[in-house]
């Protein structure tokens, strides 16, 4: 299309550069806060809670030293008899009258969280993509109802059901495990999965499967070899929007979950009462948590722009 | 290769019936084409051969077995779609292959390798094994489609219009190629095709569907010169037959009972009239390079048929127009063999 051209559809220059414009703003607002909590992560504590807030300032590690460790104060002549620091934790632990006592609980929390997100969508992308190639293939007596009542386990908040759950799950002995936050996290996400992939194997022709299956393969043969290739698309969108929501999920985590089964959410804000606020600290937990959504996103995020605008051109 | 039988089959898709209790002997090395409009059950036909429907009643032999109720995996057969559905994820080597490698077939690789290429030069898309398949043109797509159906010997080729959505000129190239292929293979074949040529130059018999119902089935000679009823004689013919009701032109020898004559071009003599006194007139010719249409009025009736590319007629002419050995039918569509 030469320059001049003026298409209907497409936009002017001048709008387009409006739009751009909104799109850097608004993304750089809603970065703000990441910026903030990443700015605090390498803060020492008196400068992240300096007024007026420090924009600039020399950065230190000590919120990652603090978040991984667990510190007890002790006597400067004890301090002083110790062998020379090791390392530039030591160090700063003991300018702070502290010695390292151990490991937090960060990094077990943390794989906890990993376990339980990465394990919950697995398991709804799994029965979410077979249940969906069910009902957009097979007559299933009943369908639109079935769909409609897998949905409506998400038309209340979650909270709603605390307290039943939080029981079942005491007689059940699923309170704190790591398999129960995995089936609890699993039947919220499945509803969604099996809604966002039934519209993407809707899309993909019956052809293609019987053509498979006159070629010599079973349904099931051919719906590893010829369907699920071709909804890798919606698979990973749908994977990213479980896991985002395994992985932030605050409510249930903090209600059923305090020790061994405890993931990064709930355990995040207590390091807050660990040796006074030590913000840094809270600031680098949560610098950490960003890193594998930001990171499995970052890797799918072709397949999940697809998996946006899907519908909207395709149909 | 083997015979393929259809012993009164029936298929309804809720209230419509799809196909009628339809019997169909298809022997081995038989090319057999189902000709119908959209709708008339041909490509449900297909599908349960194939195994992709199950008949509400009625049974399918393949080869001497009793075919009815295995799965399409099972029965030993090939099927070309319409939409080509070749797999977009795979290459063209891999699309070829994909029916060998069936966990079912488990044919070793370099076997696999020398079928495909052979198979890619017999339709001649050798060139492209390693392509994609979404990157072919709808004519390359076609062959590769084919050659997917051919890479097997299988009990019979069934084929679904497979020629219908690419350009005239490539579909007569390929309908050529596809009837030397399968002449080359002695193989046997069911094609679905509403197009009259395909059916007319690739068939040893057609059939013609109407409503689920097989109406006739034939040479293409025989359905052509001997059609069994109004709806067969329509459907063959370019331009269409003329359904002229009884006593319209002056009849010579007409059976008792016939209510409508059949007359095609080679069925009409026409002349310019001596004395400006006609049976019609020329409406007006319509020049398509290779013949040319001619329109004409007779009484209230309009006729079209085909005269020669340097033909004396011109529009507003009055002539005489003759039966010479015409189709006649009766009252119900049947025709009356005379």
């Amino acid at each position: 299309m030469s320059a001049t051209a003026h298409s209907v559809v497409e936009p002017s220059k001048v709008s387009r550069r409006i739009a751009g414009s909104v799109v850097v703003v608004y993304a750089l607002v809603s970065m703000i806060p990441l910026f903030w909590i990443l700015a605090t992560s390498f803060k020492t504590p008196p400068d992240s809670i300096s007024y007026p807030p420090k924009v600039i300032f020399t950065p230190s590690i000590e919120g990652y030293c603090n978040l991984f460790t667990t510190r007890t104060r002790q006597t400067a002549e004890y301090i002083a008899s110790l062998p020379p620091a090791e390392t530039f934790c030591d160090e700063t632990t003991r300018k702070r009258n502290m010695v390292i006592a151990g490991q937090s609980n960060f990094l077990p929390r943390f794989v906890n969280s990993l376990i339980i997100a990465f394990g919950s969508t697995f398991c709804a992308v799994f029965l979410g993509t077979l249940a969906a190639y069910g009902f957009s293939r097979f007559k299933v007596p009943l369908a639109d109802d079935l769909l409609f009542f897998i949905l409506s386990t998400r038309m209340m908040p979650p909270i709603a059901v605390a307290i039943p759950i939080y029981l079942m799950y005491r007689e059940l002995g699923l309170s704190d495990t790591a398999l129960g936050m995995i089936l609890l996290y699993t039947a919220v996400n499945v509803s969604l999965a099996v809604w966002l992939l039934k519209g993407f194997i809707d899309e993909i022709p019956r052809e293609y499967e019987e053509a498979a299956m006159i070629d010599g393969y079973t349904r099931m043969q051919s719906f590893f070899k010829v369907v699920l290739p071709q909804a890798t698309t919606g698979i990973a969108a749908t994977a990213i929007f479980c896991l985002i929501f395994a992985w932030n999920e605050y409510a249930f985590a903090s209600l059923l979950t305090s020790g061994t089964a405890q993931t990064a959410p709930p355990f995040i804000p207590t390091i807050i009462g660990e040796g006074g606020q030590d913000w840094p600290a809270v600031a680098a937990g949560t610098t950490v948590f960003l890193v594998p959504i930001l990171v499995f996103t970052i890797l799918l995020r072709k397949q999940l722009l697809r998996g946006i605008t899907f519908g909207a051109v395709r149909k | 290769m083997a015979d393929v039988f259809l012993n009164g089959v029936s298929k309804a898709f809720d209230d419509h019936q799809a196909v009628a209790n339809l019997d169909l002997k298809i022997a081995d090395g038989e090319f057999v084409v189902l000709l119908g409009p959209t709708g008339a059950g041909k490509t449900t036909t297909l599908r349960l051969v194939a195994g992709l429907e199950k008949p509400d009643s009625g049974s399918i032999e393949i080869g001497g077995h009793d075919a009815t109720r295995l799965e399409p995996a099972e029965r030993d057969v090939a099927f070309v779609f319409q939409q080509y559905s070749l797999y977009p994820h795979l290459s063209v080597y891999e699309n070829l292959a994909f029916p060998l490698r069936s966990p079912a077939r488990r044919m070793p690789d370099d076997q696999i390798r020398r079928r495909v290429e052979e198979v890619a030069r017999m339709v001649r898309i050798h060139h492209k094994l390693d392509n994609r398949s979404t990157k072919l043109s709808g004519g390359e797509m076609q062959r590769v489609a084919i050659g997917r159906a051919l890479v097997r010997k299988p009990a019979i080729y069934l084929m679904d219009e497979p020629l219908s959505s690419l350009d005239a000129k490539l579909r007569a190239e390929l309908r050529l190629e596809l009837k030397r292929i399968q002449a080359e293979l002695g193989s046997t074949v069911l094609y679905v095709t509403h197009d009259q040529i395909e059916a007319m130059t690739m068939a040893d018999r057609i059939g013609i569907l109407a409503d689920g119902l097989l109406v006739q089935i034939g040479s293409p000679r025989a359905i052509y010169m001997e059609p069994a009823n109004l709806h067969v004689a329509a459907r063959l013919g370019q331009p269409a037959i003329n359904l002229i009701p009884v006593g319209l032109l002056p009849d010579a020898a007409v059976p008792t009972g016939t209510k409508t004559i059949g007359a095609r071009t080679e069925h009409l003599t026409i002349e310019k009239s001596a004395n400006g006194h006609g049976d019609g007139t020329i409406d007006w010719v319509e020049h398509l390079g290779d013949q040319n249409h001619l329109h004409l009025t007779v009484k209230d009736r309009k006729l079209i048929t085909l005269t020669d590319t340097d033909t004396p007629f011109r529009k507003g002419d009055a002539v005489t127009v003759r039966y010479r050995a015409p189709l006649f039918f009766d009252g119900a569509g049947n025709r009356i063999s005379g």
